[in-house]
């Protein structure tokens, strides 16, 4: 099993996974994800819905630069990949890559569920990462 | 009470310029500036100035003379210019100056911008994970936009189209070859649905203007557009900005939208006032929900505005008159000054093979992250 990409961010349930939110004590605001750090002490953290809908995504055609990312690929090697925005009901819109065989099948409104993708890096390995795939 | 107008205009051509830095360019804007007002550097009480890549504004200091003169540099994102112009307006506005310079320059090596996701506040990941684009952040806030409101990929093309086309007839400005709407769209997609053509490239440039009080522009004899109206308003809740991991289900409004309201106000005028618009396009999209967002039709219009030319030179309204970012190229540290030039031409009736006839007012807006957006409406 791979290293999560980060401590927090998700978590692996029975049923599938998910992803970890917080809401603020104060006034209820959502985010994601849960603050770390200083901030961490004003929120409480909230597992999300397993499932939720497709808000907004895209599609990246060309390689993210390096630094920050760190794909194990390489401009010739580099695969494009969709990125999208899926919102949890009544919870909070979260920002992920997308798992799709034909981008051009994804719909705003489409039912999305939350999986881990195991991203291969070039200076960590494989990483174990969120991401979202049609229902 | 004090009225701030803008009496002279220089810049340094959009672009690539080998042999010139961004901080050569920005001293190059200033002396053309001086000089299309007939003043010199040592009667500036004031100047503001920003780069984001090119180092400190006030490294021009030396260059253009060591008078001790009051120096602040503006960081703001894309939205540096706009923020540099309100600044030298309430310097004036107060009381406390009558005769400034705001200016703003930059030189971007080639390729999207870097970013760093903690140098943000964010998680390292992602950017690890290829999320942290501004490019994905357009081509999904557009996406959204269209699905919503009934806006085609035909528009997206038709705002670049119209770009390179205005950009023909414009000295300063970068890519100023027409291109046709087939080669826009069947271009090579960037961030879907936006293609090559439909996105601005990071570039150099340098833009100032010279700032004087109305009764110090008489004193001197000089004319030019005042400003009506000048706004920069930050996020509020529910916006959506450029690197958000998450977004509240409750929408919220563009800082858009809250600035363009406050510089109308400021300069009681509305939206049917303006003559020509000079409005971020930081791609195609941009430029189509920004024309919502500062009031300028209803979400949804715009694919019919661009069918029917409402926005080109000729049009009702035109905007992005000189080619706006997508032909010009994104100097952060100028973009914002380029549109208050640009209508400073036009409302002076100096803009040569693009003029808007009868210009009355001029409205610009630029947007930066993380989400701040600055607006200024001038009249001829």
């Amino acid at each position: 099993m791979s290293v999560a990409v980060a401590e927090g961010v998700f978590v692996e349930r029975a049923d599938g996974a998910r992803l970890i939110a917080g809401r603020r004590k104060a006034d209820g605001e959502m985010r994601f994800p849960m603050p770390r750090g200083p901030d961490a002490a004003l929120y409480d953290p909230v597992e999300l819905a397993p499932e939720g809908k497709l808000w907004s995504y895209t599609v990246q055609r060309f390689r993210p630069k390096t630094p920050p990312y760190i794909g194990a690929d390489d401009e010739k090697t580099f695969k494009p990949f969709a990125v999208g925005y899926v919102e949890f009901a009544g919870q909070v819109i979260v920002e992920g890559r997308i798992l799709v065989e034909d981008p051009s099948t994804l719909k705003i409104g489409l039912p999305m569920k939350v999986a881990i993708e195991g991203f291969p890096t070039s200076t960590r390995g494989e990483v174990a990462t969120y991401a979202f795939r049609p229902a | 009470m004090t009225d701030v107008h803008i009496v002279g205009a220089g810049i340094h051509p959009f672009g690539r310029t080998a042999d010139m830095s961004g901080l050569d360019q920005g001293v190059f804007a200033v002396r053309e500036a001086l000089a299309d007002a007939g003043v010199e550097w040592s009667d500036m009480q004031f100047a503001f100035g920003g780069s984001s890549a090119a180092g400190n504004a006030d490294a021009a200091l030396p260059r253009l003379g060591l008078t001790g003169v009051q120096f602040i540099n503006i960081s703001n994102g894309c939205a540096t210019g706009g923020s540099s112009l309100l600044s030298g307006y309430w310097a004036i506005k107060s009381g406390e100056f009558d005769l400034g310079v705001v200016l703003g320059f930059d030189k971007h090596p080639r390729g999207a911008f870097n970013a760093d996701p903690e140098a943000s506040g964010l998680p390292l990941w992602y950017g690890e994970t290829g999320m942290m684009l501004t490019t994905q952040f357009f081509a999904m806030k557009i996406r959204r936009y269209m699905d919503l409101y009934g806006i085609s990929e035909t528009s997206l093309g038709r705002v670049a189209v119209k770009a390179f086309e205005n950009a023909s007839h414009t000295p300063h400005a970068w890519r100023r070859e027409p291109v046709g709407l087939q080669v826009v769209m069947s271009s090579d997609m960037v961030s879907d649905p936006l293609t090559k053509y439909m996105f601005c490239s990071p570039a150099e440039g340098g833009v100032a203007l010279i700032l004087a009080s109305d009764k110090k522009m008489r004193e001197l004899g000089l004319s030019g557009p005042k400003v009506r109206g000048a706004a920069v308003r930050t996020r509020p809740r529910g916006s959506f900005e450029v690197f958000s991991p998450s977004l509240d289900v409750e929408r919220g409004v563009a800082p858009t939208v809250l600035a363009s309201k406050a510089a109308y106000e400021m300069a009681g005028v509305g939206p049917d006032d303006i003559s020509v618009a000079q409005i971020q396009d930081t791609e195609s999209g941009a430029e189509i929900m920004h024309m919502a967002e500062n009031g300028f039709c209803a979400d949804g219009e715009q694919e019919r505005m661009l069918a029917e030319g409402v926005t080109n030179l000729d049009g009702r309204l035109p905007i992005n008159t000189d080619g706006g970012c997508l032909a010009c190229g994104e100097p952060v540290g100028a973009s914002g000054l380029r549109q208050v030039y640009e209508n400073v031409q036009q409302l002076r009736g100096r803009a040569e093979g693009r003029q808007v006839a009868d210009a009355k007012l001029g409205y610009s807006q630029v947007y930066g992250a993380p989400g701040l957006s600055a607006v200024a409406i001038l009249e001829a």
